[in-house]
């Protein structure tokens, strides 16, 4: 029998615009769209050179560590007593955290493109160690802009930085958080159109980021699809991560998109609580609007401004998403949850404790939701979570929320 | 009525030989009764065609003067609307001086284009610049502004070469805004030797005035960029008067008329020696 195909092909996007849908697109200043369309042709000479491709999966075979382990946590799987709970062990990789697989690809294009100066904005500190690190591998100057409230709380990422060779520039305007640092990020490139490589660490900005970061993070999904046909003979039932930009769940998503069968579930931060203002769920608490180059869900006030976003994770505190998954969102093909600080450091412990794996915060608005996912699908059922990266980083934010000392 | 006072003023500009001086200040800086006297003593002052911003949070392309004088403003609880009804106010006033609204996409989204441009030409606004909406982005707003007869100008920079600029120059009225910078507002200073071609090619490729922005902050600067252009934009240096007489404790409208004066003075005289009027 002929398989059918689709109905929907949910992997044609975005269109030649940069559009997923409505969202997506190319908003910024005229100065960069010499450069947003220059960086476009060369990220699309880049994918389709073996040459490529092949230094690529050589730097994430030997200096990544890829393939990260697909590890099944039979102690959580215990614990939630329903569907099979298995990790994609991104914490795992080189700097601990997802983040590095875009750093190397887009590293490499910089490279590629004759660009000597990488600027990026962070976080969590995680992108910006990433970026530190490829810059420090590769002998390229580095800035990257850090709000400095995420200053204060990611030290050791910031003297990781440095120690990288990296200049960490504490941002004070807006709210000082990671928007804040993009904003930023983005008026050094205006400043900078010669010599300057952006390199985004989320699916967000102006297109070609959100398609190029995905398919630098597919790799991901790719690897995890491979495995859990391996070990399980089938496709799992849900696909869960958690989402800040969206690069760790997009790159999880994106191989499944076609595959109908399979749940694909984000996890957004809301902070205090979704009945309080102190929540960065773009999607269940945002609408519709324009920021940082692309149309997509955004935290504002009625007026569109952009409001202060919250969570206990730098790395999801911010009031967008990537417009990716706000169409997989308005076309119904992801869904996405909530989960509040509270729970995320309830479930930064219990994973400690279960498995041995100390997750990052981030991280842990993910396994936050395996309770109700695994009692859903029920004892059958398959899950794989996107572990994107482990909370070495967070223990201080951590000891400071239970009230201990360290 | 709107791109017609525009292309007036730039035909009376051109009638005496001049070029224009385009102010910006920001609506509700450093409060809305403050903009409202400020924005109300300009065309005295000698200001050609004013920008009105409207405060966003998060603006990308404006340096510290700017993005400090958009939270003023969303200090003291401006918003697009306020902004349109400081324009109407200012129209009972004057029913010539030019308007253009400048900022961002994102407070145009809430009340969406077409609401937007009627009420915006019922304020009397003439026209819009929105600094991260590109031509590639541009054709829902165009159509809306369309239906106004209201000007959507269009920014060219340094970074838009020969190949990009009849894009850019697409669906554009009253003027072009040349960017003399590649930079965010209020830092960098334009250096006229370098603009001039640039505002040549502007002028050609879209048969329409130029104005050069950005850049500008001193009277020298202001008299050498218009002798070039047909006209120059003062912001940042406006509104730092602002921030400083606030800092100093002194009358915020009279140091930003003063100043506006000042640099109007250079730009109308520029071109007078070698014109021998
Ligand atoms: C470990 C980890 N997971 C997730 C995120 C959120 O980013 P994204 O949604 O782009 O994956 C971050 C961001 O810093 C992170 O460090």
């Amino acid at each position: 029998m002929n398989k059918i195909a689709p109905l929907n092909d949910y992997t044609a996007y975005p269109d030649r615009s940069g559009r997923f849908g409505d969202y997506g697109g190319r908003y910024v200043p005229e100065t960069l769209m010499p450069l947003v369309h220059e960086l476009e042709a060369a990220f699309r000479a880049a994918i389709a050179d073996p040459a490529f491709r092949g230094e690529l999966d050589g730097y994430l075979t030997h200096y990544v560590g890829r393939p990260s382990p697909l590890y099944f946590a039979e102690r959580l799987t215990r614990k939630f007593g329903g569907a099979k709970v298995y990790l994609k062990r991104e914490e795992l990789n080189h700097t601990g955290a997802h983040k590095i697989n875009n750093c190397m690809g887009q590293i490499l294009l910089a490279m590629r493109m004759g660009k000597t100066r990488i600027i990026a904005e962070t976080g969590a500190g995680q992108h910006g160690v990433a970026t530190a690190t490829v810059c420090a591998r590769f002998g390229l100057p580095c800035v990257v802009y850090m709000g400095a409230v995420d200053v204060e709380r990611q030290k050791p990422n910031v003297f990781r930085m440095n120690l990288l060779g990296a200049k960490v520039e504490a941002v004070t305007s807006g709210s000082s958080t990671l928007k804040d640092a993009m904003n930023e990020a983005l008026r050094d490139w205006v400043t900078n159109v010669h010599d300057t490589y952006y390199l985004i660490g989320s699916a967000a900005g102006p297109h070609p980021y959100p398609e190029m970061v995905r398919e630098f993070q597919a790799v991901m999904g790719r690897e995890a699809r491979e495995q859990i046909l391996q070990v399980e003979g089938r496709l799992p039932d849900a696909v869960v991560a958690c989402v800040g930009g969206g690069s760790n769940a997009i790159g999880m998503f994106h191989p499944f998109l076609n595959d109908e069968g399979v749940r694909l579930i984000g996890v957004e931060a809301s902070g205090d609580g979704m009945d309080t203002e102190r929540h960065a769920a773009a999607i269940n608490g945002g609408r519709p609007g324009v920021l940082h180059g692309n149309r997509t869900y955004l935290i504002q006030d009625p007026v569109g401004q952009i409001t202060e976003a919250h969570s206990i994770s730098a790395g999801l505190d911010y009031p967008g998403i990537g417009p990716e998954h706000a169409f997989l969102h308005d076309v119904g093909r992801a869904e996405y949850l909530t989960c509040t600080d509270r729970e995320a450091l309830d479930a930064f412990q219990l994973c400690a404790e279960l498995e041995g794996i100390i997750p990052a915060l981030e991280t842990s608005h993910a396994l936050a939701r395996l309770p109700e996912i695994c009692a859903e699908l029920g004892p059958e059922g398959i899950i794989v979570v996107n572990l994107s990266g482990r909370g070495d980083k967070d223990v201080n934010t951590v000891a400071q929320a239970l009230g201990r000392s360290i | 009525m709107s791109r017609a006072r525009i292309d007036a003023r730039f035909a009376r500009l051109r009638a005496e030989g001049r070029a224009g001086f385009v102010t910006y200040i920001m609506a509700g800086d450093p409060d809305p009764e403050t903009a409202l006297a400020i924005l109300e003593g300009l065309p005295a002052a000698g200001a050609d065609l004013i920008e009105v911003g409207f405060p966003f949070s998060d603006p990308l392309a404006e340096g510290p003067p700017i993005q400090r004088a958009a939270q003023r403003a969303l200090g003291r609880g401006m918003t697009l609307q306020k902004t349109l009804d400081l324009v109407a106010a200012f129209r009972r006033k004057d029913a010539e001086t030019p308007v253009i609204l400048m900022g961002y996409a994102n407070p145009l989204e809430t009340p969406g284009y077409v609401a937007f441009a009627r009420a915006a030409a019922e304020a009397g606004v003439d026209g819009l610049i929105v600094v991260d909406i590109p031509p590639e982005e541009a054709d829902p707003l165009a159509d809306a502004l369309d239906a106004e007869d209201l000007s959507l100008i269009r920014l060219a920079t340094p970074t838009t070469d020969d190949r990009r600029l009849p894009v850019v120059v697409r669906r554009t009225s009253g003027f072009v805004y040349y960017v003399s910078v590649a930079g965010v507002t209020g830092v960098k200073e334009a250096d006229a030797g370098a603009v001039a071609p640039n505002v040549e090619r502007v002028r050609a490729a879209s048969g329409l005035p130029v104005a050069v922005g950005f850049g500008v902050r001193t009277e020298e600067r202001a008299a050498e960029v218009a002798r070039i252009a047909d006209a120059v934009v003062v912001g940042s240096a406006l509104v730092d008067e602002v921030a400083d007489a606030l800092a100093a404790n002194e009358d915020v409208t009279g140091r930003v008329l003063t100043k506006v004066a000042a640099l109007a003075k250079s730009v109308r005289t520029a071109r007078t020696p070698s014109r021998g009027a």
